[in-house]
């Protein structure tokens, strides 16, 4: 158990290619944190800086009080999921758990302790004795799992785990791994590209952004409050709609517009916040024509346009509304559902 | 199971198409092989006039003729001689190249070369090195006190035979422990670090295991190389002397019956020795394949 630190940790390639452009971060003791982004945004290359298996190009890495930019991947106290899994092919289950503790010569019993607490855990005793290629998708993810978990390292780093499993199972081991980590307490950082593992998993999230941090905080308070157009683009889905101020102006049948912070140009709102009926806080009105009509099952989406963009405007209303598309939708948006932005800049205005 | 047709318009084509390669086979493998197996169990005499059909008489000769067992041995020490130095040299030269990233393809071009060699420059080119009077190496090898003369030593010209032969092999061996080393995925290798594996152990318990398919397809295209394709090198370098010192089953076949002119003999060992490389592929694919990794 340790905490992890990152002090202006920075990755150049060869050419001056910077994948991370300086990223500090505190992770507290037993915390899971989720770094999030699009692909290429740096998220992996930090993961595995952290693991050790990218040289650290400048900054400093902590793992409780040790500074360990210089030592081995083995020498961190830490144990990695791969995207992959990683498996050992050649090796039965039991080996592939218990090949870390050989190296680092563990007595027999011992080993056989762990081994089977940790295979009883993820309920996989069953899969000891058969090969990784004998195995479904989710039972080697958990044996990826139980091989991080049989060492009982200071921190697991998970680098998108769950990428290749099925939708429903992705579900059903994202549950598992949030459990997993709840009883161990043990210090996480999970990297994915799907907001809503994010979302999901995270105590707190990092967003990051061509290798940068956007924002980071609990994933209801980015949610809440996305500190730029990029954050509030990618965290929710359907992503938020990023409407002109001056569009809306003509638009809108109440003027709210005039209290936005100085500087904004844009207003994000998020697709569940505009309403088919008004709400009884104060509230914009905008007109607009149904071009297209979804229906989900429990919930149905609107798409309307609000800009001349090709953008279309996408509202989530649940059930199933009788409108009809081509006819002319009023649609009610709370003021503090409004997200003031500045385009020129993408953050948010009025702090 | 999805199955590759095409469909031609003339229903010979297919067959013409083939004929070049059959044709080579026939001419040059199946008719000869099978002239082989008729006149292993014919005897003919001294002036080429008669020839007798004598049934086994021949192999029974064979196998009771203390120079033809010696030459079995001979040849079992070196082709495990070969076959493990041409293997553990290309193997850890393609693990060298694999570790670099920059110069890969050079070195990879340079260690192809030899491949391009025939047999029998490569069996001259050794000759010249280790040569008793003109050589580089036996110069050398004096400075530390060893007299270097294969002519005389049998010990060393099996030496000598066995660095020819397994020089020549290793560009080929290097090609594919290389192409087996790229093929084991990255990521095994970064799991067995966080393991906590030293990076000799990662080899030994994780990539070589990995190479298993590889090492196991070498294994038995080294051993078939020793028995047939080094009688070019053994012919430049030693001509199966001293006495009969690197006398191999080929060589001894090529001896008996172009020079010694006993067709019956010669025809019964090459058949033999035909046998023993179809029984050695048997034997590894049926055995030591179940051991293989995945």
């Amino acid at each position: 158990m340790a905490s992890i630190t990152l002090e202006g940790l920075k990755k150049t390639y060869a050419g001056d290619v910077q994948a991370v452009k300086g990223v500090d971060l505190a992770i507290k003791d037993g915390e899971f944190v989720v770094l999030v982004g699009p692909s290429g945004c740096g998220k992996s290359t930090l993961l595995r800086m952290v693991a050790g298996l990218e040289t650290i190009s400048d900054g400093t890495l902590k793992i409780g009080d040790r500074v360990v930019n210089d030592l081995e991947p083995a020498e961190r106290d830490i144990a990695m999921v791969f995207q992959n899994y990683a498996l050992y092919p050649h090796m039965t289950v039991y080996n592939n758990l218990a090949y870390g503790l050989k190296n680092r010569g563990f007595k027999k019993p011992e080993i056989e302790e762990r081994v089977r607490h940790a295979a009883r855990m993820l309920e996989i005793e069953e899969f000891l004795t058969r090969k990784p290629r004998q195995l479904s998708g989710g039972q080697r993810q958990r044996v990826a799992m139980g091989r991080a978990l049989v060492r009982e390292p200071a921190a697991f780093l998970f680098d998108e785990p769950l990428s290749n499993l099925d939708a429903k199972l992705r579900v059903q081991m994202r549950v598992e791994i949030k459990q997993l980590q709840r009883r161990l307490k043990t210090t996480s950082l999970y990297v994915t590209h799907d907001q809503l593992e994010a979302m999901t998993l995270g105590d707190r999230l990092v967003v990051l952004n061509a290798g940068q941090i956007e924002q980071v905080g609990t994933p209801m308070e980015i949610y809440a409050r996305p500190a730029s157009m990029f954050v509030a683009s990618f965290i929710g889905s359907p992503a938020m709609n990023m409407v002109p101020v001056e569009y809306l102006a003509t638009r809108s049948t109440e003027s709210l517009l005039d209290d936005l912070p100085a500087g904004t140009d844009v207003v994000g709102i998020r697709p569940d916040d505009m309403h088919l009926t008004p709400p009884s806080t104060p509230h914009l009105v905008v007109e607009s024509t149904l071009a297209l009509f979804e229906a989900a099952g429990a919930e149905s989406h609107l798409y309307v346009r609000l800009s001349e963009s090709d953008q279309p405007t996408v509202i989530r209303v649940s059930g199933q509304p009788p409108v009809r598309e081509g006819e002319t939708l009023r649609l009610y948006v709370a003021r503090e559902a409004l997200h003031p932005f500045d385009s020129a800049s993408g953050k948010r205005t009025g702090g | 199971m999805q199955t590759k047709r095409s469909t031609y318009r003339h229903r010979w084509l297919p067959y013409l198409l083939l004929a070049p390669q059959l044709a080579i086979t026939l001419v040059f493998f199946i008719w000869p092989a099978s002239q082989a197996v008729k006149s292993s169990f014919e005897r003919t005499d001294a002036f080429g006039f008669k020839t007798t059909f004598v049934g086994l008489s021949n192999y029974a000769r064979v196998l009771a003729d203390p120079g033809y067992l010696n030459a079995l041995g001979r040849t079992a020490i070196f082709a495990v001689s070969v076959t493990v130095l041409s293997m553990g040299v290309a193997l850890l030269l393609a693990v060298c190249v694999n570790r670099v990233i920059k110069s890969a393809r050079f070195y990879t071009t340079l260690l192809v070369w030899p491949y391009a060699v025939a047999p029998v420059v490569a069996g001259v080119l050794w000759w010249f090195l280790f040569n008793p009077t003109i050589g580089l190496l036996p110069h050398l090898l004096d400075w530390f006190g060893i007299n270097w003369n294969h002519r005389v030593s049998g010990t060393q010209a099996m030496i000598l035979i066995t660095i020819a032969a397994a020089w020549k092999q290793i560009s080929y061996n290097f090609l594919f422990f290389l192409a087996g080393l790229q093929s084991v995925p990255h990521s095994l290798i970064e799991a067995a670090a966080i393991d906590g594996a030293t990076p000799f152990k990662r080899f030994w318990t994780i990539v070589f295991p990995l190479l298993s398919p590889t090492t196991f397809f070498l294994m038995i295209i080294n051993i078939n190389y020793v028995m047939f394709d080094t009688f070019g090198v053994i012919d430049a370098t030693t001509a199966g002397g001293p006495g009969t010192a690197t006398m191999t089953l080929v060589y001894k076949v090529y001896t008996d019956g172009v020079a010694g002119l006993n067709i019956g003999s010669s025809s019964a060992q090459s058949v033999i020795l035909m046998g023993i490389v179809i029984l050695l592929t048997f034997i590894q694919f049926r055995y030591v394949e179940r051991r293989v990794n995945y």
